[in-house]
């Protein structure tokens, strides 16, 4: 396989611990993981096997307990400081669009850009190709509550990308949303990944979503979490549909699902 | 596939949804002045039919005639403006204060638990009681009112902005940090403007509590201002004159709260209180 130089993310012996010293939680049990560049990585798991918390590791909202996470071969923390060299590379979509209530769609998708301080005009004309990636075109003069959940989903994928970022974050992204709205979102998200050529994370507890979005599915289990097994995905883009209703599909899935019970068999085995 | 980009807005509602808003805008304006008259009208009959005397209750039309006297006195307009600039002066300092120690405090656990108890004296002890003790340190000027009001609505702004800082969205705070901002643009960019209604909130109650501050310190204190006038009125017998002063700094205080309303109306446009009020 082509690798680049380095991988878009390295996770080097990365563990976490939560809680205090007298109850210590083990979130996730030392891991290591390279994401390549341009590739859709699913984090699969039941809750509770630490997929999120990989995530916003990640995305530097969490700081690993010990090892080392390097985002486009940049240490993402140096003594206790997230490194914005690496942070600029990453973007991120919370399950909530967590769109800024007094912003305009608009603004809101340029926010990022007005922190680093790009001039006005600039900012504009990038929103309105963001809007257009994202198909919310004609509603940037919008408030956020005016939209549907759908679209301000959208709108937050549009900010995340808004600085050009060349690794995209996303934590059940669509985890808010009806099926119809969701499997829509689905198609979109292949479209603007198949355009763009981003590196995506993605976190899901949706076996069949995972598996019709990603090129490798990290399975996870918990108690701690850990990654158990990770699986190649290897059906050609794009993706349609009526994929997920084949039997290669529905035998990966299967196979995922058997492993998930399995796992969660365990986990009760341990708690008894 | 139906794509909620285009399906999700709001067309067949939103002339529906847009005649609402219409209505609810303009039946206040309908209904306002009719149950005014109609208040009025009962007390000009109750008046005229119960026999009341003019000095218990003087009929609107006399207090009305009063109040246009009072508009054509230049010493009335005098105290009207002590009052005003007692309350605006003492309402800016508690805006100073309240805001910025919210903020703090919000911001602080140590200092919130540090000032707490001092907080909530300062709200439990009853600030009224307290004026002639101002009037005592700080004189029978200006400068007692200014107090008072400023005491009397420093702790709704102070509450509400703590309130409104410390009810930030975790979410929209993890977009700050993962957009690594730096403490002044989380400030400015998300903490303000996410605390700005409840700010507003605290302004609108503060700025009447500083027009109550202001005029009790006038009744206890001093020799001008509204609040001195009412009592001279009082104290003359000329009843009408009382309810005149009365109905000016009624008019006084909707000034103030509207002000604010059109304040909330121009910062928060975004928000659903704007939406709401009159």
């Amino acid at each position: 396989m082509a690798e680049a130089v380095h991988p878009a993310i390295a996770f080097g012996a990365v563990e976490k611990w939560y809680g205090t010293r007298d109850e210590p939680v083990h979130a996730l049990a030392r891991t290591d993981l390279a994401v390549a560049d341009g590739e859709f990585l699913v984090l699969l798991g039941p809750s509770g096997c630490g997929k999120t918390t990989m995530l916003r590791m990640i995305g530097g909202l969490i700081e690993p307990s010990s090892g080392e996470i390097a985002i486009e071969g940049k240490s993402l923390w140096r003594n206790g400081q997230r490194q914005a060299q690496a942070l600029s590379e990453l973007g991120m979509v919370f399950q909530d669009a967590n769109l800024f209530p007094w912003l305009s769609i608009e603004k809101n998708i340029a926010l990022p850009l007005e922190l680093k301080g790009v001039p006005a005009p600039e900012r504009r004309a990038r929103a309105a190709a963001l809007m257009r990636l994202v198909g919310i075109e004609g509603f940037g003069k919008r408030w956020p509550r005016e939209l549907s959940g759908g679209m301000r989903q959208r709108a937050a994928i549009a900010r995340a990308l808004s600085y050009e970022p060349r690794i995209l974050l996303m934590d059940e992204p669509f985890g808010a949303l009806d099926a119809m709205t969701r499997e829509a979102m689905n198609m979109e998200l292949q479209r603007i990944w198949l355009e763009t050529r981003k590196t995506i994370v993605l976190v899901t507890h949706s076996i069949a979503e995972a598996v019709f979005l990603a090129d490798r599915v990290v399975l996870l289990s918990p108690r701690p979490g850990r990654v158990d097994r990770i699986e190649r995905i290897a059906f050609a883009r794009p993706r349609m549909p009526d994929l997920q209703s084949s039997a290669e599909f529905q035998a990966i899935v299967r196979g995922l699902r058997h492993r998930l019970n399995e796992i969660g068999e365990e986990g009760s085995g341990h708690a008894r | 596939m139906p794509d909620d980009a285009r399906a999700a807005s709001l067309p067949p509602s939103a002339a529906l949804a847009r005649r609402r808003r219409m209505t609810d805008r303009a039946l206040p304006w309908i209904t306002t002045p009719v149950l005014a008259g109609l208040l009025i009208l009962a007390w000009d009959l109750y008046v005229r039919l119960a026999g009341v005397s003019p000095l218990i209750l003087p009929r609107p039309g006399a207090v009305w005639q009063a109040w246009l006297e009072l508009l054509r006195d230049p010493r009335a307009w005098h105290h009207t403006w002590m009052t005003v600039y007692a309350t605006l002066t003492g309402f800016a300092y508690a805006c100073v204060l309240g805001i910025g120690l919210g903020v703090l405090i919000a911001r602080a656990r140590w200092l919130e638990l540090t000032l707490n108890p001092f907080i909530v004296a300062t709200q439990v002890i009853p600030k009224v009681a307290l004026v002639p003790l101002f009037v005592l340190w700080f004189g029978f000027g200006i400068t007692s009112k200014v107090i008072v009001a400023a005491v009397l609505s420093f702790f709704p702004i102070l509450t509400n902005t703590a309130l409104g800082v410390k009810s930030i969205d975790e979410g929209h705070r993890d977009v700050m940090v993962s957009l690594n901002a730096s403490r002044w643009q989380v400030f400015r960019r998300l903490e303000l403007p996410s605390a700005l209604p409840y700010i507003l909130t605290g302004l609108e109650v503060g700025i009447v509590l500083a027009i109550i501050g202001a005029i009790v310190g006038e009744y206890l204190g001093g020799s001008s201002g509204l609040g001195h006038l009412l009592i001279a009125r009082l104290n003359a017998f000329e009843t009408d004159g009382m309810f005149a002063v009365l109905m000016h700094m009624s008019i006084l205080g909707f000034t103030f709260y509207f002000s604010i309303g059109a304040l909330r109306r121009m910062l928060i446009p975004w928000h659903a209180s704007a939406r709401l009020k009159v």
